[in-house]
């Protein structure tokens, strides 16, 4: 750094990111945000001033050292500024990519208070590719432990968990129920924010750190949480299994023909490759008038969705106004840029029979906002006479998800009201050495939260079974002859 | 990076990955047993439960109820009828010596044996196979167990000898009276109900129509009456919604909530009309694969594609 920066001295305007052609891109499943150049990068860097106290870290749920490696992307040490990232993030790629970074790093962000902030995800994201492209791995030298660790479910929580285990010399083992790993990063999050190919790589990364994927595995019936514990041998076992269970609407006509979850169209459309159907089995029928219930991530998925899958009109009703919308603000505006409909305001209130069992309307009613709730987000009222219809052959529901009762029904671990697991400070269960983290725990939240509750979790399971990380005592010094890159975890306790 | 099809397919060579079939039966053209080996799930498999099976990798996700479990030879057997694109497909392409892609399971919450100490376990066509687990529970269980069976004709009764084994009456109903007596399962319903007024449950397993008529046979009498749904799903483990039924008013997901409930609470028609969902969809893959299969024969190809 020759000179200091100043909000003054930095370029003004952010860098602005190539995307697809909205006409065009609304009929593909190809990413719509092409990152980053590299010019792009190296420039996007030059804005961030280095604060001394960065603000920007405290934005960020898993504290990534944010200057750190944004000086090392300036500097072009771009393998450096992935080790900064992978410091404490393991899916830079994936999350400069679906992290809500206006409510986060980026919301905090000092440049931000009188500029547009420095573009941090869009960074992450260009080192997190570099990463992939040129296959990256920060193969640390590991100690081997004689633990056993079993981790169910392979979402970020549970792929975090596994890095972690499996860095610190541990066998480790992820059991997944569908029949290909990556949780809601696969099936959920659709290729043109997330593509599959982002997924694979990052699994293939721990599958060489010497993770073993366990896919058809359903955790809970084919054997117990016990069970791993007394009798398949796991010292610590993590449980991942996300939220799931979709919230039904509720209402008269919530079970007719072509009313569906947003799980549901999502997971035929990206894990089943329905979309490629009849070449493929499984099929997904396309409304021509799809209604969308909700406004949260999942919401904007399954509207982007149907529209790319052929939908002419695709609209979404929301019984809140735009502010309170749940989702990224860039996939709010993605959707409205590919041409989808908003009623703002507006709350279902029956869905109407063309008297063969399928949908042909959705009656709705308008909504102003009141007092604030609990949330502290204004509670909508019904206006009173405000009815409406809305024409449909699809509608799909995206208001929430609840906990997935299955390890619940098959063990004795203690579960809150709600049926989520209950967790001490450091993520253990009731059980001894089982851990939770991740939505089955919090409740549906972000990828990197739950990926930072994954890494929560390995530091409680490291405590717990004595595993002690010496190479993070200092990041500047040698240690024992050893770089403190290679995080060499010594055993000091024994089985 | 460029969005293309997700290029992982790596076969983890490992205990639980491997879905082998050691065995498989043709009950008649259309039904056919699989058993496949699965040391762990045959341990772990009860009564009720099913699995969720994907033939290849572009394949459907595929409920099948457990019709057997074998803890020694560990396997886990399967009886399947073919009705479409995904189930004609596996009954030429699963044979002896191939591995199913995935299998995943037991799924579902295991049918809750009461203290019944007389029963029926109804099975009409394909449900034959899923209800022979409840009824050998039963029976280990010291319950005197009448079974009712109904097939079409004669020639698609199977496993009759594997009933009489563990069944203290076994009565079989064919719509033509070719084999036992004439009529539906619900004729052998009351039959028992007569015979013995002191029928504490009643299973019934199969079509949804003949599910109902069921229910609708003992609802005079209340007695207790269990039937599987086997409404569409996708992924068996209560994250789509796809399998929701309606019970007594209240939403049930049958992959997680079931698949056994109160036959007397059970929406019927509404699982009837979600059935037909997919039936455009599912015409056009059944259509076009008999396609396919008629010019690979031309081509010289040995799959037979049964007309
Ligand atoms: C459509 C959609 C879009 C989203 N978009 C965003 C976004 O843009 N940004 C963001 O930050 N967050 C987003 N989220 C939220 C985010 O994806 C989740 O918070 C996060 O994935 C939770 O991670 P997890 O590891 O706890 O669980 P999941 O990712 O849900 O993974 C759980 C895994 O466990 C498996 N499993 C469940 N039960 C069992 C069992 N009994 N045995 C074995 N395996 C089991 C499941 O099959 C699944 O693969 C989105 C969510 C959805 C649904
Ligand atoms: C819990 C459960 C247990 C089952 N057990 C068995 C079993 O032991 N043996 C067996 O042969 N079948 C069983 N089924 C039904 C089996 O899953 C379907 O026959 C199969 O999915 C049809 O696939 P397909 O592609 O061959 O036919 P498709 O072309 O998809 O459909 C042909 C016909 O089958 C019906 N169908 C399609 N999918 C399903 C489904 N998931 N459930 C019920 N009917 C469906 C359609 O309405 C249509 O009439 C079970 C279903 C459930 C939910
Ligand atoms: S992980 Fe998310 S919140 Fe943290 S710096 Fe990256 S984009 Fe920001
Ligand atoms: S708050 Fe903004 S400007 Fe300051 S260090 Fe963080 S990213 Fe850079
Ligand atoms: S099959 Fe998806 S929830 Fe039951």
């Amino acid at each position: 750094m020759a000179k200091k920066r100043t909000v003054r001295s930095i370029p003004q305007e952010r860098t602005p990111v190539r995307e697809l052609d909205p006409v065009v891109r609304a009929t593909n499943f190809e990413e719509v945000n092409c990152g980053y150049t590299e010019p792009e990068a190296i420039l996007e860097s030059t804005r961030c001033l280095f604060c001394p106290e960065p603000k920007c870290i405290d934005g960020c749920p898993v504290s990534i050292d944010i200057p750190g490696f944004i000086q090392k992307l300036g500097e072009k040490d771009f393998r450096g500024a992935y080790d900064v990232i992978t410091g404490t993030n393991l899916l830079p790629a994936v999350c400069g990519r679906v992290c809500p970074q206006e409510n986060q790093c980026e919301g905090v962000c000092v440049v931000g208070e009188s500029l547009v902030p420095v573009a941090i995800g869009r960074l992450e994201r260009f080192v997190g590719d570099l990463a992939i492209q040129n296959n990256w791995v920060s193969l640390p030298y590991i100690e081997p432990t004689v633990y056993k660790i079993g981790i169910v479910g392979s979402g970020p929580a549970g792929m975090a968990c596994a890095a972690d285990m499996a860095k610190a010399g541990c066998e480790v083992t992820v059991f997944e129920a569908f029949h290909e790993p990556g949780g809601v990063l696969r099936y959920g999050i659709p290729d043109f924010r997330l593509p599959n190919t982002v997924v694979d790589a990052e699994i293939e990364k721990l599958e060489q750190l010497g993770v073993k994927f366990e896919c058809n595995t359903l955790v809970g019936r084919l054997f117990t949480i016990e069970q791993m514990i007394k009798e398949l041998g796991f010292h610590a076992v993590f449980i991942g299994t996300g939220a799931g269970y979709p919230t039904m609407l509720g209402i008269p006509g919530d079970s007719l023909n072509g009313v569906l979850s947003a799980n549901e169209l999502l997971t035929r459309c990206n894990l089943m490759n329905a979309r490629e159907f009849p070449n493929v089995d499984t099929p997904l029928p396309l409304g021509k008038q799809v209604v969308v219930v909700g406004a949260g991530n999942t919401a904007m998925d399954a509207l982007r969705v149907s529209k790319r899958l052929g939908a002419e009109n695709v609209t979404c009703v929301y019984r809140r106004s735009k502010a309170e919308a749940p989702a990224r603000a860039e996939e709010v505006h993605h959707a409205e840029q590919e041409g989808i409909e908003f009623h703002w305001l507006s709350n279902p209130v029956e869905i109407l029979d063309d008297g063969e069992g399928s949908v042909y309307a959705m009656r709705c009613i308008r909504m102003e906002l009141g007092e604030p709730d609990e949330s502290g987000r204004r509670r909508p009222v019904a206006v009173p006479g405000s009815e409406f219809e809305i024409e449909t052959d699809q509608v799909v529901f995206a208001i929430g998800t609840n906990a997935n009762p299955i390890i619940g029904q098959t063990s004795k671990l203690k579960l809150n009201k709600w049926g989520y697991i209950q967790t001490d400070e450091n993520l253990m269960t009731s059980m001894a050495g089982v851990f939770a983290g991740g939505d089955i725990v919090t409740g549906a939240a972000t990828v990197i939260e739950a990926m930072g509750a994954g890494r929560k979790a390995a530091r409680g399971m490291k405590a717990y079974l004595g595993i002690r990380d010496v190479g993070r005592a200092d990041r500047t010094e040698m240690l024992f002859g050893l770089s403190v890159r290679e995080h060499n975890f010594t055993r000091v306790r024994s089985a | 990076m460029r969005t293309t099809r997700s290029k992982r397919k790596t076969v983890n060579d490992t205990l639980i990955n491997r879905f082998d079939i050691v065995r498989r039966e043709d009950f008649s053209d259309v039904t056919y047993l699989l058993e496949v080996h699965h040391p762990m799930m045959s341990r772990a498999a009860q009564p009720g439960q099913f699995v969720i099976v994907m033939s290849h990798s572009d394949g459907e996700r595929i409920p099948l109820t457990i019709a057997d479990f074998d803890r020694e030879k560990g396997t886990i057997t399967l009886v399947i009828q073919a009705v479409g694109k995904t189930t004609l497909e596996m009954q030429q392409t699963c044979q002896v010596g191939t591995s199913l892609y995935g299998m995943a399971g037991p799924m579902g919450i295991p049918s809750h044996l009461s203290g019944a100490k007389k029963v029926v376990c109804v099975g009409g066509g394909l449900g034959v196979a899923p209800v022979y687990p409840q009824a050998r529970a039963w029976k280990e269980n010291g319950a005197y167990v009448i079974g009712v069976l109904g097939f079409r004709n004669k020639d698609l009764v199977f496993w009759e000898d594997k009933f009489r084994a563990i069944c203290d009456e076994l009565i079989i109903c064919t719509d033509d009276g070719s084999a036992g007596i004439k009529g539906f399962v619900t004729d052998g319903i009351k039959l028992a109900l007569e015979k013995h007024p002191d029928i504490e449950e009643v299973v019934a397993i199969g079509p949804p129509v003949m599910m109902q008529a069921s229910a609708e046979a003992t609802r005079p009498s209340g007695v207790k009456t269990m039937v599987s749904l086997n409404p569409i799903m996708v992924d068996g483990t209560g994250m789509c919604g796809g399998c929701r039924v309606k019970v007594g008013d209240v939403v049930k997901f049958a992959c997680v909530d079931g698949p056994d409930f109160d036959g007397h609470q059970v929406d019927f028609a509404d699982l009837m009309v979600r059935l037909r969902r997919y039936k455009e969809e599912e015409k056009a893959a059944t259509e076009r694969w008999s396609e396919s299969c008629r010019m690979r024969n031309v081509g010289g190809e040995v799959i037979a594609f049964p007309e």
